[in-house]
């Protein structure tokens, strides 16, 4: 997910060729007080004007505890991002207004109900405690993401290249996602310098189970990429496991092994994975593969 | 929509495009553009900001435009900013901006 200053033309204009799975257009931190009327109404004719492709587009609109949030709402539904996300989630009930709010806009702009998403970041202690309520707490939810600068200064500390002081919320983050059945994405890395930081970050989420990762670099939209996309070794393994486990369901037996490793679900599951990984990454996959992911 | 005090808007980042309103004593649409792109685009500028100048009910006006190449979008947004700032308008209707 790529952050976009909302005030920037000439970023929102470009924002989505440099192949990021998503942009984030963003109304609040990086806007001042006295621009959030202009980035408002910029993003609201990018929004209708410009064709973002099958770039996902995502508004970060300020808080509803703030003077511009509701009028972020009822000008971005009716410019219709595939989301919308609300900053400094700490509660149910944030989410709830807003999915409330988005209700009342999308019926009398006469959009069909449901169709904006909505992704919760959260920032704060008070948030990571609540948050596998806040990942039930409304249908359109698809994610939450985690925010560390607000989050390490709510914790009286400050952020280390190790990431010590990140790792319980993350697990928290992710559990609540995983089992709420949403997108977990991690926090920005503020030094677009460290090329080497940011990659050991992004290997670290990755194993820990993350989806992706917020970038404010279009530079390290990339390296996410690359880090992502699974080896040709790890698909021909995936290859491998699944034709294994076709093959022994087709002669009744729901167990198989490969090289011999007993392949059992939850392999599976994991080499269908990687395939899908495989095919959002723009890995040829045979055409009977191709066919299952564009189902 | 009448047009109180000076409203101004955008900068002179490239993309980007500085628009100044305010009220025109002698009571009609007065254009002043200053484009990097004026030999290709300047018509078009001009009838653009007149549309939706007519689309907003705006009849008296003098716009200072300085471009550096902003796509319509922006020009767009730009001048809605600078108008509901030089109208004073702090409550939007949404329901009526399309």
């Amino acid at each position: 997910m790529l952050y976009v200053p909302g005030n920037n033309p000439n970023m929102v204009k470009d924002a989505h060729i440099y192949r990021s799975d998503s942009v984030m257009f963003d109304l609040e931190d990086s806007v001042s007080v006295q621009e959030k009327d202009a980035a408002r109404f910029l993003i609201f004719r990018a929004l209708k004007s410009i064709d973002y492709e099958n770039t996902e587009t995502v508004v970060r609109i300020n808080g509803l505890n703030t003077p511009f949030g509701v009028d972020d709402v009822k000008a971005m539904v009716r410019a219709r991002p595939d989301v919308i996300r609300l900053p400094k989630t700490e509660t149910p009930d944030d989410i709830k207004a807003v999915d409330k709010l988005i209700s009342e806009v999308e019926k009398a702009a006469g959009i069909e109900e449901g169709s904006i998403k909505l992704f919760a970041a959260i920032e704060n202690a008070k948030g990571v405690v609540h948050a596998y309520q806040i990942a039930l707490s409304s249908p359109r939810l698809v994610g939450i993401a985690f925010g560390a600068e607000d989050f390490v200064t709510n914790l009286n500390t400050q952020r280390s290249k190790g990431g010590l002081e990140l790792f319980t919320a993350r697990q928290e983050i992710l559990m609540a996602s995983r089992a709420a059945g949403l997108h977990a994405i991690d926090t920005v890395f503020s030094d677009v310098n460290d090329d080497e930081g940011f990659r050991r970050e992004v290997e670290l989420i990755k194993s820990m189970g993350f989806d992706g990762k917020s970038v404010i670099n279009p530079r390290q939209v990339s390296m996410v990429h690359e880090i992502y996309t699974p080896t040709m070794e790890q698909i021909n393994s995936a290859r491998k496991i699944l034709r294994a486990i076709e093959q022994a369901e087709s002669e009744g037996s729901g167990v198989a092994s490969v090289n011999g490793k007993m392949i059992d679900k939850p392999i599976v599951e994991r080499a269908r994975r990687t395939l899908e990984l495989a095919h959002l990454s723009g890995i040829y996959l045979d055409e009977m593969e191709e066919e299952e992911f564009n189902a | 929509m009448n047009l109180i005090r000076t409203g101004k808007s955008g900068t002179l980042e490239s993309s980007d495009v500085m628009i100044t309103v305010r009220n025109n004593p002698a009571n009609k649409i007065e254009i002043k553009l200053k484009s990097i792109v004026e030999k290709g685009f300047g018509n078009h500028i001009r009838s653009f900001v007149e549309s939706v100048l007519e689309e907003m009910m705006v009849v008296s006006a003098i716009v200072d435009i300085d471009d550096r190449s902003a796509l319509d979008c922006v020009i767009r947004a730009r001048l809605e900013t600078a108008l509901h700032r030089a109208a004073g308008i702090t409550v939007f209707n949404w329901e009526e901006i399309q």
